[in-house]
């Protein structure tokens, strides 16, 4: 029950992964230099995903974290098929028109992402399928809609967004002859997630937010110090627009029952989220299908189960907020994160912490004061700087793992305490999701001096 | 760097102006400090060989020569006072909540303070106060405590606002403080100069110092001491004394016959500065802020500052040699949180210049309590090390005590937490130690909450059911490095984690234990037992009887089959032992004892039985798994699994009987439960512990039957107004004090150890009385909860402390067992304690500064209980499920 610090390291480390933009020779230098990700589990099995991603038939690279609630299979599927989405709504005429073509004549189709996956991120092959033709149907209207306009990212990510929602509801209604898949679609539909997702093209940065999951970018002042700067709202009762929106939408006779105890109808945390269709469909829509579901379904309370005072859905959208944000070259780099780490930690800790790490010194020579003048004062600042920098950055290679140590490990001197890291990462299954959330995190660093010549 | 510190550290100027002991050990009269050859050899005998010149061996010398030994020889392996006891910070410091380390640091202050007249050698002896700071409320309550007992000590000290800080040192940062505690008469000293000052009265006294003679090891023969082997030679002696600090561990390991002294040394680190530019007074108060982990003295117009890091650094874990002290290492990373606490507490340092920051490494012990005693194998070994850097506080009172004790054969004071018999082999790993006082040393200024337990060293001896238990949810603690059982968590039902159920307050496990203590009473309930030590003796005639009679006070020639609860009591009296012996046959006993006892009885009776090999003694502890069966309907399952009636007339209470239990055979059953409650405790052979356990919980279903641990087992004896050795009674306790006189065969026909102080006191009376208090007006669930050492009152007056507490479910008040004395009111002097004192006081129980009202009984509530089991029998009709 006491973990070794090498133990500790190969839970923290499990998930984490890197990726380096390669450099090209002075050319399409990309604004990003590589990002850091990592997630531990508090669920068993974990309900947080991420993806990343770089658009190949367009510019840009995309990020993002998803938080599920009621099971992961709505996670899941959004880290699959949301940056499908994105990168379909972001494609020209052409490119679309081409695609149809070569699926129509069967010949081989343009890649449209190239993903940066760690092994423990898995695809549904079961599903493919389904899932390409959900897409195909949706670039089709795309073609068909030609507008001729060039595409604004702004829309091209809520329309991803919404029709992702739109297509997981269709097809949890339609369902599908295979048994295996009618049960995954309905798991889909009826579990939820929060998507939180970065869209970096040069100095563009957009962020596309449904949920309670958060970015922030972290800003280096000129003193040297680190702050940081929110890029999305959370969609919880926390955020007063969001608990006014809802009220907005529906008639003044619900405004008591619409939050109550923070939750939207009393039982949900974030306000808007992927899924979820309890809280989307009509009492009879959603009664019919799981009357005619698989009987896992039937058996399943929570499914059944519908909500108090549900009188004018839907209540929950999918729609996010996007914020587009200029890269400056003091902006050093983006965190996007799940609530787990954000519970946690300040996000001026958070900024510290990283900032610290990507500019950190990792070999320090002891101080001797020998015979030098030195006051109480000065080598307090001094000793607090080291601290910051040498506290356990010698043990991550990854920025992500890092905050995750801090986020689990702090003590009061905000350092890392090896035993309560050793007490948290050792906390039985059942009780690990009582001490803390599933943590996922992506850490961008982005490439100054690319940003700078803009 | 260091050198230069050093010297101005301490004052070296006493070699000059004060020659006289040096003319001993060297021909020259040189003032100078560069080495010189060994003069004068070493004697080829002494009475008295003491290793070490630090301020614990001086400390010794000295008290020993004023009581009137004179051929001591102290050797030390470098210069007088050149280790630890140089470099430590020298503050004294009376708050200490260990009742007896509390008198320890008092005798010392008192001792420095006339020092300086009474040799002539400066201490640095300086009246200046300090306070200790509060920044949380559960601090302040841990400071109240301790006041409380300051305060009937007649230590002045009090509980100040923060306001009151300022006002006592301009430079304190109070806005996160909730209060202080002022005690206004702790000093600093030099404290090298402080044992130089010892030195110097020692060898006035004829003891003799020989500086640059190391002891290589101990000799012993025949489980005595014969003399020491050093690199200058033998030395004949009959006793021996290890103040080698950090080294005793090795030093005890170094002869034949290993000496366990389990202490470790960690690094330990404090700052120096440049004087202020309005340079310091002398006179400030040292402050101590535990929240902050440091503690700041005024010296030389600047400051020292040091503390107990979260995150020790432990050092010589594989021995000596790998590192000299002189080139330790400063370690400002290490320092660097300390510093951050320094500099929130005295925000006007800031600017201050800092001149070096010292490592002075101190050794720890496995308790938190320093080493003190003889050894329990070799006779005339004794130790005192391991002073938890608190060596200048107790240096004083603990040469004293030991002093006593080489002396008179016991000191003047219960010393038991200090002894080295607390500890055997089994604290003697060095693994263990450096784990353990990883954990001692941030302890130090660690909030201790009642019933607090360490963490690492832990799991080292288990009973066979330990795997079982602890899947039914056991939460343990150590006694003695076993694990033993303090309550079950019911499924379910998750308690705080460690740090939020600290509290001083009503725990987080009433309600747990308050069932189980319901089950004890109304059904039955099992509790592993396993721990408490056990020893066989027998012999081939009647040495065994005749021995033990004389060793213990209650009659032992019983018809074989029954048990006898006894005291092993000294000559005064006094129990040196509470155990239990069954006798198994003519010729053989069964004894058990607390936990703790392991290597004090052993030692004691090694010492006291007669050197014949047919007489023979043997440790089962570890033979044998022992399951305590407690309630009413104890006797049910028992009868049931063995096929023999277990009912009062087939089988008396204080019985014991080999039987069959469940498929196992010769289990060992004792009609005794340690609680005052119906039951039995079953020995079982280890290997059958398993079969009988899972017997007993599946026949006991249909009673209720459920698992239970020591917190219930505590209530129950507490409110049965059971005493305990080792928590209420000692050595300096006899039966008659604590109205066990039905324990003591005062006529069984021969003469027994304690006899003549028992006959004594039953015709004077006695000076103390063990007496049960009930809580009157204490609200369980919102004032603090009694520990022990709560100051008593009686009619306003001081009249003694507590020694346990417990919640009783059934009176549903707390109680508390405790001493009374009488003193008179204008001298002072201690009166005989008689039943109408004790009957005719209003008595008040001293929590944290709050007096609560309480009843005095020196009696149990036989009449209440039996009562309400008779009522509950009813109810229990309802309790039995198929």
């Amino acid at each position: 029950f006491y973990l070794t610090p090498p133990q500790v390291n190969s839970i923290l480390k499990a998930n984490e992964y890197s990726f380096k933009v390669p450099e090209f020779d002075g050319k399409n230098v990309s604004s990003v230099l590589g990002f850091d990700s990592n997630q531990l589990p508090a669920n068993a099995p974990i309900e947080d995903r991420r993806s990343a991603a770089t658009c190949l038939q367009t510019r840009g690279m995309l990020l993002g974290v998803f938080d599920g609630h009621a099971g992961c299979a709505c996670a899941q599927a959004v880290s699959e098929r949301l940056f499908y989405y994105i990168a379909v709504s972001l494609l020209p005429h052409e490119t679309l028109l081409e695609i149809e073509n070569a699926v129509e004549s069967g010949r081989a189709l343009l890649p449209i992402l190239q993903w940066h996956k760690h092994p423990n991120d898995y695809f549904s092959k079961e599903a493919s399928k389904l899932y390409f033709n959900s897409l195909r149907t949706y670039w089709q209207e795309l073609i068909d809609l030609n507008s001729g306009e060039t595409t604004d990212v702004r829309e091209a990510l809520i329309n991803a967004f919404k029709r992702l929602d739109n297509d997981i509801s269709l097809e949890a209604q339609v369902g599908d002859p295979n048994s295996f898949l009618n049960y995954l679609v309905l798991r889909v539909a009826f579990s939820g997630a929060t998507a939180c997702v970065a869209h970096v093209d040069g100095v563009d940065l957009h962020i596309a937010n449904t949920g309670d999951s958060r970015a922030m970018l972290g800003v280096q002042e000129e003193d040297g110090s680190w702050s940081a700067v929110n890029l999305s709202y959370d969609h919880n009762a926390q955020n007063e627009h969001e608990v006014e929106r809802v009220k907005m939408e529906h008639p003044k006779s619900e405004e008591k029952s619409l939050v109550k105890q923070d939750r939207l109808l009393g039982l949900l945390m974030p306000f808007r989220a992927f899924g979820d269709v309890k809280f989307k469909w009509s009492i009879e829509l959603q009664k019919r299908v799981i009357e005619s579901g698989p009987d896992q379904l039937n058996d399943n309370e929570y499914t059944k189960f519908i909500p108090p005072n549900y009188h004018t859905p839907p209540y929950l959208t999918a729609e996010p907020e996007v914020i587009h944000h200029k890269l400056r070259p003091q902006d050093k780099f983006l965190v996007l994160a799940t609530d787990g780490l954000w519970e946690t930690m300040h996000r001026q800790d958070v900024a510290r912490i990283v900032g610290e790490y990507l500019t950190g010194v990792h070999h320090q020579q002891p101080i001797a004061v020998g015979g030098y003048k030195v006051t109480l004062g000065q080598m307090h600042g001094l000793l607090t700087e080291r601290r910051a920098r040498i506290s356990s950055v010698f043990e991550d290679q990854n920025a992500a793992t890092h905050l995750i140590r801090h986020a689990v490990g702090n003590n009061e001197f905000g350092t890392v305490d090896h035993e309560r890291l050793s007490k948290m990462l050792s906390l039985p299954e059942e009780l690990a999701r009582m001490y803390r959330d599933d943590i996922t995190i992506i850490v961008v660093q982005f490439n100054s001096h690319v940003i700078g010549a803009y | 760097a260091a050198g230069m510190f050093l010297r101005l550290l301490s004052d070296i100027q006493w070699r000059a102006a004060h020659p006289k002991w040096r003319r001993m050990t060297s021909s020259q009269r040189s003032t100078s400090t560069t080495p010189e050859p060994h003069p004068v050899s070493l004697p080829a005998q002494a009475q008295v060989v003491i290793c070490g010149g630090g301020i614990m061996g001086t400390s010794v010398a000295y008290h020993l020569s004023k009581m009137g030994w004179k051929d001591i020889v102290l050797l030390e392996q470098g210069r007088l006072a050149a280790g630890t006891t140089r470099f430590c910070a020298g503050i004294v410091s009376t708050a200490r909540p260990v009742s007896i380390e509390l008198k320890m640091a008092h005798y010392s202050n008192k001792l420095y303070q006339q020092l300086e007249q009474e040799t002539g050698v400066q201490t640095g002896y300086m009246k200046t106060g300090s306070i200790s700071l509060a920044q949380t409320q559960d601090r302040l309550i841990s400071l109240k405590r301790i006041a409380s007992s300051l305060n009937v000590m007649g230590i002045p000290c009090e509980i100040i606002s923060p306001k009151k800080v300022v006002q006592l040192h301009p430079l304190i940062n109070i806005h996160d403080l909730v209060g202080a505690m002022y005690v206004p008469e702790d000093a600093l000293v030099s404290s090298a100069n402080v044992s130089l000052a010892l030195a110097t009265a020692a060898s006035r006294n004829g003891v003799q110092i020989h500086e640059r003679t190391s002891v290589s090891h101990v000799t012993v023969q025949k489980g005595r001491v014969t003399g020491v082997e050093t690199d200058r030679g033998r030395i004949q002696c009959e006793y021996f004394v290890n103040c080698a600090g950090q080294w005793a561990y090795e030093l005890g390991h170094s002869g034949e016959e290993p000496v366990h002294i389990p202490l470790h040394a960690c690094e330990h680190f404090y700052l120096l500065t440049h004087p202020l530019k309005e340079p310091l007074s002398s006179s400030l108060p040292t402050v101590v802020d535990p929240d902050g982990r440091i503690y700041i003295r005024n010296w030389q117009g600047g400051i020292l500052s040091g503390g107990f890091e979260k995150n020790p650094k432990p050092l010589f874990t594989e021995g000596r040699n790998q590192l000299e002290i002189q080139n330790l290492q400063e370690d400002w990373d290490h320092f660097g949180p300390l510093l951050s606490a320094l500099l929130r507490r005295m925000p006007g340092l800031e600017t201050l210049q800092i001149m070096q920051l010292v490592n002075c490494p101190e050794s720890f012990t496995p308790d938190m309590r320093c080493i003190m005693g003889e050894s329990p194998t070799a006779r005339g070994y004794f130790v005192l090390a391991g002073m938890n850097s608190a060596g200048i506080s107790y240096g004083g009172g603990a040469g004293k005590y030991l002093a006593e004790w080489m002396v008179n054969g016991y000191p003047s004071e219960n010393v038991w937490p200090l002894d080295l018999k607390r500890f055997g082999t089994l604290q003697s790993s060095r693994t263990f130690l450096r784990h353990r006082v990883m954990e001692v040393m941030p302890l130090m200024c660690d909030l201790k909450v009642p019933r607090w337990d360490f963490q690492t060293g832990r799991q080292l001896r288990t009973s066979p059911l330990y795997d079982r238990l602890d899947a039914q949810g056991a939460r343990w603690m150590e006694k003695h490095g076993f694990e033993r059982v303090k309550y079950f968590v019911p499924p379910g039902k998750d308690l705080l984690d460690l740090d939020h159920s600290k509290t001083f307050y009503k725990p987080d496990w009433f309600d747990i234990v308050g069932s189980e203590v319901k089950c004890c009473k109304e059904a039955v309930c099992v509790i592993d037992m396993s721990s408490f030590t056990k020893f066989e003796i027998s012999s081939t005639g009647d040495q065994a009887l005749e021995s033990l009679q004389y060793l213990f006070s209650n009659d032992l020639d019983v018809p074989v089959g029954h048990v006898v609860h006894t005291g092993m009591l000294n000559e005064k009296g006094g129990y040196e032992n509470d155990c239990s012996i069954a006798r198994l046959s003519k010729r053989s006993f069964f004894m058990i004892s607390p936990t703790d006892q392991q290597v004090h009885c052993w030692a004691w009776l090694k010492k006291h039985l007669p050197d014949d090999s047919n007489l023979i003694m043997e440790d089962v502890t570890w033979k044998y798994t022992a399951l305590n069966l407690i309630g009413p309907r104890a006797v049910d399952v028992l009868s049931e699994l063995s096929y023999a009636p277990m009912t009062a007339e087939h089988f008396p209470s204080l019985f014991c009987k080999e039987m069959s239990v469940g498929y196992a055979n010769g289990i060992r059953v004792m009609s005794i439960t340690h609680t005052g409650e119906p039951g039995f405790v079953l020995y079982i052979p280890i290997e059958y512990a398993l079969h009988v356990y899972n017997e007993v919980m599946n026949m006991g279903q249909k009673y209720g039957i459920r698992n239970a641990g020591y917190y219930a087992l505590r209530s129950l004896r507490i409110e049965k107004f059971f005493a305990f050795w080792g928590q209420d009674l000692d050595a300096f306790t006899t039966p008659m004090e604590c109205g066990r006189e039905f324990q003591v065969k005062l006529e069984k026909g021969m003469q027994f150890l304690g006899q003549e102080a028992l006959l004594e006191q039953k015709q004077n009376g006695v000076y103390k009385r063990f007496t049960m208090f009930i809580l009157e007006d204490h609200d369980t669930d919102m004032d603090l909860w009694p520990w022990w050492g709560e100051p008593i009152f009686r009619n306003g007056r001081y009249v003694g402390k507590t020694t346990s507490s417990a919640y009783s479910y059934t009176l549903e008040r707390h109680v508390c067992l405790g001493f009374v004395h009488h003193f008179d009111e204008k001298t002072g002097e201690e009166l005989v304690v008689t039943t109408d004192f004790i009957n005719q006081g209003e008595y008040e129980i001293d929590i944290a500064g709050q007096r609560f009202q309480a009843k005095a009984k020196l009696y149990p509530f036989s009449s209440l209980f039996t009562q309400r089991r008779r009522k509950d029998e009813v109810e229990l009709s309802g309790y039995q499920r198929e």
